[in-house]
């Protein structure tokens, strides 16, 4: 079979392989190629090194879904009858046109395109994963954000009855989260529908789920209903749960610790004991892309 | 039969480190295999001190000095499910990289007090045999109430690095007040 060539630091000539790939092959013989596994990367610095994703079935049964309960296997036991049909998405806030959106309609909307992004999640693991979505921006433009949308508020739903960590206040329910506009508009930014060439599994946040390439995992909202654009700085679940520990910007950086993990080094999902951590990288990677974003900004302060 | 209780025993509180051993052999640690074995060998710690502590309630309520007997051994294993506990963190998850290591002990305070807890537990696991009995007397009894302190620091170990809610850390410390608290003599307190 043919090589590809991928880049970790740059995600958007992956993208467009990924795309040229796609339209050569069709989606169906790009989760074939997947079934392989492994893919050869190499970045703008001609430096070659092996990028594997991580298998499906760790990307399927080892998740942090705490509306599904607080253990990695909680969600794919606890989500498999979770109903996603029908699924209306609403956006408003500070637009010139909200909307009440189904799931079908942003299927039909936005074409997804393959996104093979690293996954790193604040308890100091990552996952590199396949994901399908579309940028977070194509939906924004449609509703025409006003002058005074400064952020960008996720919530996701709020079903006690069919998630059973909802019934618990383990958080403060609906989850919610956040983004600076210019965070949400960025193109690395997407809103995700399927994995592996897949539907979405429900575990993993069917049907729409955010994904954030650069911030902690748990910032990128899973299940979302609600999508509003505000004039001021949002209060995510996490940050009030605990304040002194996450913060709203929770870029990935090995520089700021947590109270509980060192943010330093990060184990890959899936490799054996034998296998040492890996040292965690500035934006999760993405440096190249988002650290403008940043500019002039005290990022352990605004952490 | 006597003969062959204290035998079983040992068995039985080896099962749990030949279980984790037959996972690591034949790779059935999941995702994360060594949070796997860090949670494990830490999670039987706690266990086993829940069972040395019991140990003493245990014969008071029903006067079988059988449970003072087996204390020992009991005691043993939480100090080795600890040390497994330590070496896995050390050894395995940090690879003696020791600049990480003494940062995360100095500034994360659940790896501080379960460093503590492990410290405190070498002095128990030195003097345990019957000669340090004999020979430190009046003292032993003294410095083995360490356990106690022990206990808490163990059980603070987990509460703290829990991320928001916590059940099982809970529990463990309703179990641990609970043992602790059979130990006060409230005759005593109310006959002063």
């Amino acid at each position: 079979m043919k090589k590809f060539k991928y880049s970790e630091i740059t995600p958007e000539s992956i993208f467009k392989n990924r795309r040229k790939f796609i339209k050569n092959l069709g989606l169906s013989a790009s989760s074939l190629f997947f079934g392989q596994n492994l893919i050869t990367s190499a970045n703008a610095n001609t430096k070659k090194e092996n990028m594997k994703l991580t298998e499906y079935r760790y990307v399927t049964t080892y998740n942090n879904y705490y509306e599904f309960g607080t253990g990695k296997s909680d969600p794919v036991e606890r989500s498999q009858k979770f109903e996603t049909k029908p699924w209306d998405i609403i956006i408003d806030g500070e637009v010139e046109n909200p909307i009440t959106i189904s799931m079908e309609e942003i299927t039909q909307m936005f074409p997804s395109e393959e996104r093979i992004y690293k996954l790193r999640c604040v308890e100091g693991w990552s996952m590199i994963i396949p994901w399908l979505g579309f940028p977070l921006n194509k939906l924004l433009k449609k509703v025409s954000p006003t002058n005074k949308a400064k952020f960008v508020k996720f919530t996701s739903i709020l079903d006690p009855e069919q998630m059973i960590g909802q019934r618990f206040p383990i958080l403060d329910w609906p989850y919610k989260e956040g983004l600076r506009i210019d965070e949400a508009m960025h193109d690395l930014t997407i809103l995700v529908t399927g994995l592996y060439g897949k539907k979405l599994p429900n575990q993993n946040g069917a049907p729409l789920r955010l994904m954030v390439p650069w911030k902690y995992g748990f910032k990128s909202s899973k299940a979302i209903v609600n999508i509003k654009l505000v004039e001021k700085m949002p209060i995510s679940s996490w940050m009030k749960a605990s304040p002194n520990e996450y913060g709203f910007y929770s870029n990935v950086n090995p520089g700021v610790s947590h109270p509980r993990w060192s943010q330093a080094t990060e184990r890959v999902i899936g490799e054996g004991i034998i296998s040492p951590r890996i040292p965690t990288t500035m934006f999760n990677g993405y440096g190249d892309e988002v650290a403008s974003l940043y500019n002039g900004m005290d990022l352990k302060k605004y952490f | 039969m006597k003969s062959l209780l204290k035998p079983s025993i040992f068995v039985l509180s080896a099962a749990p480190f030949l279980l984790i051993t037959y996972k690591i052999f034949f790779n059935k640690l999941g995702p994360e295999p060594v949070k796997e074995i860090t949670h494990f060998t830490g999670e039987w710690t706690l266990i086993f001190i829940c069972l040395t502590l019991s140990m003493s309630p245990l014969k008071r309520f029903t006067s079988f000095i059988f449970w003072i007997k087996i204390r020992r051994m009991l005691g043993l294993f939480v100090f080795f499910y600890a040390t497994l506990h330590l070496l896995t963190y050390v050894v395995i998850d940090y690879r003696l990289d020791w600049n990480q290591i003494t940062d995360d002990v100095i500034k994360k305070k659940y790896v501080f007090v379960g460093f503590a807890a492990w410290l405190l537990l070498i002095p128990l696991a030195i003097t345990s045999s019957q000669k340090m009995i004999t020979l430190l007397k009046q003292n032993w009894k003294r410095l083995h109430r360490l356990i106690y302190a022990i206990a808490i620091l163990g059980s603070l170990h987990f509460i703290w690095l829990s991320k928001t809610i916590y059940f099982k850390p809970l529990i463990y410390f309703i179990i641990i007040t609970i043992l602790l608290i059979l130990r006060v003599n409230f005759k005593n307190i109310f006959n002063r």
